[in-house]
């Protein structure tokens, strides 16, 4: 019994250890808009399309915006992992990275899916 | 035809409820004749179902692109093959597919058991049949595969059907990305026969072990369904995601590992229930979460509430799936409070010594992790409900708290056979410990000496050999006992001793097999990447290897063209082989590009290699990976699997899902082995 409380409890502290390590807010471009000011040095995840032809691969680092409800983030692209497939023209993004004063977002890691721009789509051919 | 699919899909809701109907009548009114008629209303809607999917197979064969399912997941192009996998490769197929193998299980549990457990089955039969008609009524009336598509012209005119698909995604397009998803559902679905049986003995107060071993083989293929799976989606991640990892806490891979986790306690602890009539309470609730996590697992990739690559888009089915989810877990627990007093436990726990507390304990550890698990992955969900903030997690928690869980649980893994059941001397533990503890240190000597100083790899390679050893020795010394007393040759003693209780033996190679995934795992502390713009001619340097590009090629194909870069591979000078990552551009699907990477896999490590591209300034932009061990996850699941089905191998002369009592039979033996 003990023992098992003794485990549970190392759990729960690694758990808000690793909790504290990796949180990330989750917001949308508008939302980083009129918030990024109180965000300073946090990691947040932001979400927005990208932009028609924004994505810039001639600069190294790659550079593109992303865009939701009008507001745009023009974002650089400063990790290590290869850009996924799905990321391009049109697909949602999810960029992460800390937020500083500079203009443009530092992106660390990028996530992107292109799924759901179909699905749109098709709901509105659907009969 | 796709009216004619339509109308099967209508026809099986009506057989559905009027089976759910007529089974609870002729259980209340104690008349086997309803029941009879409810056991032909769901072959009838079996029947009817697989019709329904043929038709759908049959239009996306032909390309009927009037056809929703079929115009947005096919193209003329594609091949054969994936036209057919195509039946799940968009939202609606999938969950036709998902009612498909749901009606197929549901036949075959009636069919088994039709001269069965009179008592029991029409609520056998009532409980599939509500799981059927939930996911039935979602098909039909709010995720029909079978809708129709038109094109509207600018001015808002019809223009008919569109000439060309859309294409499959082609990121699905690969091989264990097609057999991913019918394998995983499996395994999901699957669950649903032991909740059936569960509920049904709750209802019908039949509350001996005859749920749990009827059920026994089922739970086994579901797991090993889900398992399968897993591996599956890990491999495809790790081939054609390109990001040199196979898995990375995504909520959808999460999705389906909670129900393996829990599935996995569920296993075990069933095993302390038949021989000791113990945890009967416990095992109501894992049957339940297992049920559950599979419901849940596909609401989190249909309902787009949490976001993932994986996931389906955003859809309209989420709050039905809370309502069905919620409902059931209330039902549930309401009937086993109701059933309490049938419960209890016909004994109590010796010692901490012993294997029913390492039984314990695994299943505590499991649960945990579970949890852990679902917690990180609807954090998101949770704290804008409570703060209005969307918080995610990341990898960093999950593995924070899932590997010290995974190495208790390897560590547990080799201590539960070295504890006797109830309770276990201090003399016969030395005795035990003995051999597999000096390999143990023997090998954290070792590595201390190689340099080694990571704490976990340093625990979990140990722990692989301390496991390791013992399994061995299980092995080892019962077969030369069988041996010696029967006079037979050592491995014909090896082999009849495994196939004599299978489900003991079977278990400690799928327990071998994990011990091989977790070696596999451990690499993940050393991988290495580089990444470099090159041009030909310029070399590249990763760990120990140098790759060299000496060419470029593009290609067509009716489905996609490519770009493939040749890249000679060295290690320490010495050439090893051409690598040829690739890029493909497919020509339906918006142009959605692929990464075809290029590995070289040896025991030791694997050189993973992906072109990304080229520049604007005419280079290739290669980059590279060394992942240690690797080939260690892929070997220790097919281990893993040959272990599972060497213990659903079909008892001498019985059918499959025969209730066997024979286990018990080996008692005797196994406690002599024991004692020595």
């Amino acid at each position: 019994m003990v023992g098992g409380a003794v485990v549970l409890a190392a759990l729960v502290w690694l758990g808000f250890v690793g909790f504290q390590e990796s949180k990330a807010y989750y917001i949308t471009v508008n939302e980083y808009a009129t918030m990024h000011n109180q965000l300073q040095g946090k990691t947040v995840k932001v979400a927005g399309d990208v932009v028609q032809g924004s994505i810039d691969r001639g600069k190294i680092p790659m550079e593109f915006v992303i865009s939701s409800q009008g507001q745009e983030l023009r974002v650089r692209y400063v990790g290590k992992d290869v850009v996924p497939d799905t990321f391009k023209d049109g697909s949602q993004a999810l960029v992460e990275g800390v937020v500083s004063q500079a203009g443009v977002f530092q992106a660390s890691h990028i996530e992107a899916k292109c799924a759901s721009k179909y699905e749109a789509e098709y709901a509105k051919k659907t009969k | 035809m796709s009216e004619f699919g339509n109308f099967c899909l209508l026809l099986a809701l009506v057989l559905t409820l009027y089976a759910l109907f007529a089974s609870l009548l002729g259980a209340w009114r104690k008349q086997h004749r309803i029941v009879r008629s409810a056991e032909r209303a769901v072959m009838a809607a079996c029947g009817s179902i697989t019709l329904a999917t043929g038709s759908m197979l049959y239009l996306l064969i032909t390309s009927d692109f009037s056809v929703s399912q079929v115009w947005e997941a096919t193209s003329h192009a594609l091949p054969i093959f994936y036209k057919i996998a195509a039946l799940w490769g968009a939202h609606n197929g999938s969950l036709l597919l998902w009612v498909f193998i749901t009606s197929i299980f549901t036949g075959v549990v009636v069919y088994q058991n039709r001269f069965r457990y009179r008592d029991m089955m029409p609520y056998v039969i009532a409980v599939l049949m509500v799981n059927l008609a939930f996911f039935l009524s979602l098909n039909l009336f709010l995720s029909n595969p079978f809708n129709h598509v038109v094109q509207v012209g600018a001015d808002g005119s019809m223009l008919g059907a569109p000439a060309e698909g859309r294409g499959l995604n082609p990121l699905l397009q690969y091989w264990a990305m097609v057999i991913h998803p019918p394998i995983l559902y499996l395994g999901f679905i699957g669950f649903v026969v032991p909740f059936a049986f569960a509920m049904a003995a709750l209802i019908s107060r039949q509350l001996g072990d005859a749920w749990i071993r009827t059920t026994r083989r089922w739970t086994l293929l579901t797991w090993l369904f889900l398992g399968t799976g897993l591996i599956l989606g890990a491999k495809w991640a790790y081939v054609v995601l390109g990001w040199g990892g196979y898995w990375g806490w995504d909520p959808v891979e999460n999705s389906s590992l909670m129900p393996w986790l829990v599935g996995t306690a569920f296993l075990h602890s069933v095993i302390i229930q038949e021989r000791k009539g113990m945890l009967k309470v416990w095992n109501m609730i894992l049957v339940i979460m297992c049920y559950l996590l599979g419901v849940f697992g596909t609401f989190i990739t249909r309902s787009g509430v949490v976001s993932s690559v994986h996931a389906f888009a955003d859809s309209s089915l989420g709050k039905y799936f809370l309502l069905y989810i919620g409902t059931i877990a209330v039902c549930g627990l309401f009937l086993i409070i109701d059933r309490l007093p049938y419960l209890k436990s016909d004994r109590q726990l010796d010692s901490v010594l012993s294997r029913e507390s390492a039984f314990l304990f695994n299943n505590m550890m499991l649960v945990v992790a579970c949890f852990a698990v679902l917690w990180g992955t609807m954090f998101p969900v949770l704290s804008e409900w409570l703060q209005g903030n969307k918080i995610t997690v990341g990898p960093p928690f999950f593995n924070r708290i899932n590997i010290p869980i995974g190495l208790l649980l390897l560590l547990l893994t080799g201590v539960g056979p070295l504890f006797a059941w109830r309770k276990t001397s201090i003399e016969s533990l030395k005795k035990a410990f003995f051999l597999p503890g000096v390999f143990a240190i023997a090998t954290l000597a070792v590595l201390l000496a190689a340099g080694m100083r990571n704490f976990y790899t340093l625990m979990c390679l140990t722990l692989a050999v301390f496991v390791t050893v013992t399994i061995f020795e299980e092995f080892y010394k019962a077969a030369r006992i069988r041996a010696k007393s029967n006079g037979e040759n050592f491995l014909i003693a090896l082999t009849r001793l495994t196939l004599k209780n299978k489900r003991r033996y079977g278990g400690y190679v799928v327990h071998f097999g994990i011990v091989l995934i977790f070696v596999g795992l451990s690499g993940n502390a050393f991988n290495q990447e580089a990444s470099q713009t090159m041009a030909p001619g310029d070399t590249m340097k990763i760990g120990d290897y140098a790759l060299k590009l000496t060419d470029y090629r593009e290609a067509d194909t009716p489905n996609y063209v490519y770009g493939v870069t040749y890249l000679d591979a060295y290690k320490d000078g010495k050439f090893l082989r051409t690598m040829k990552p690739e890029k493909r551009f497919y020509k339906t699907s918006e142009g959605q590009s692929t990464t075809e990477v290029s590995i070289r896999s040896t025991p030791k490590e694997d050189l993973y290699t992906v072109f990304n591209g080229l520049t604007d300034d005419g280079r290739y932009e290669i980059k590279a990976h060394v992942n240690p061990l690797v080939f260690w996850v892929w070997f220790g699941a097919a281990i893993m699997v040959f272990g599972a089905l060497i213990t659903l191998l079909p008892d001498r002369g019985g059918a499959f899902a025969t209730p066997q009592v024979s286990m018990n039979l080996s008692v005797p033996m196994e406690e002599s082995v024991k004692e020595q």
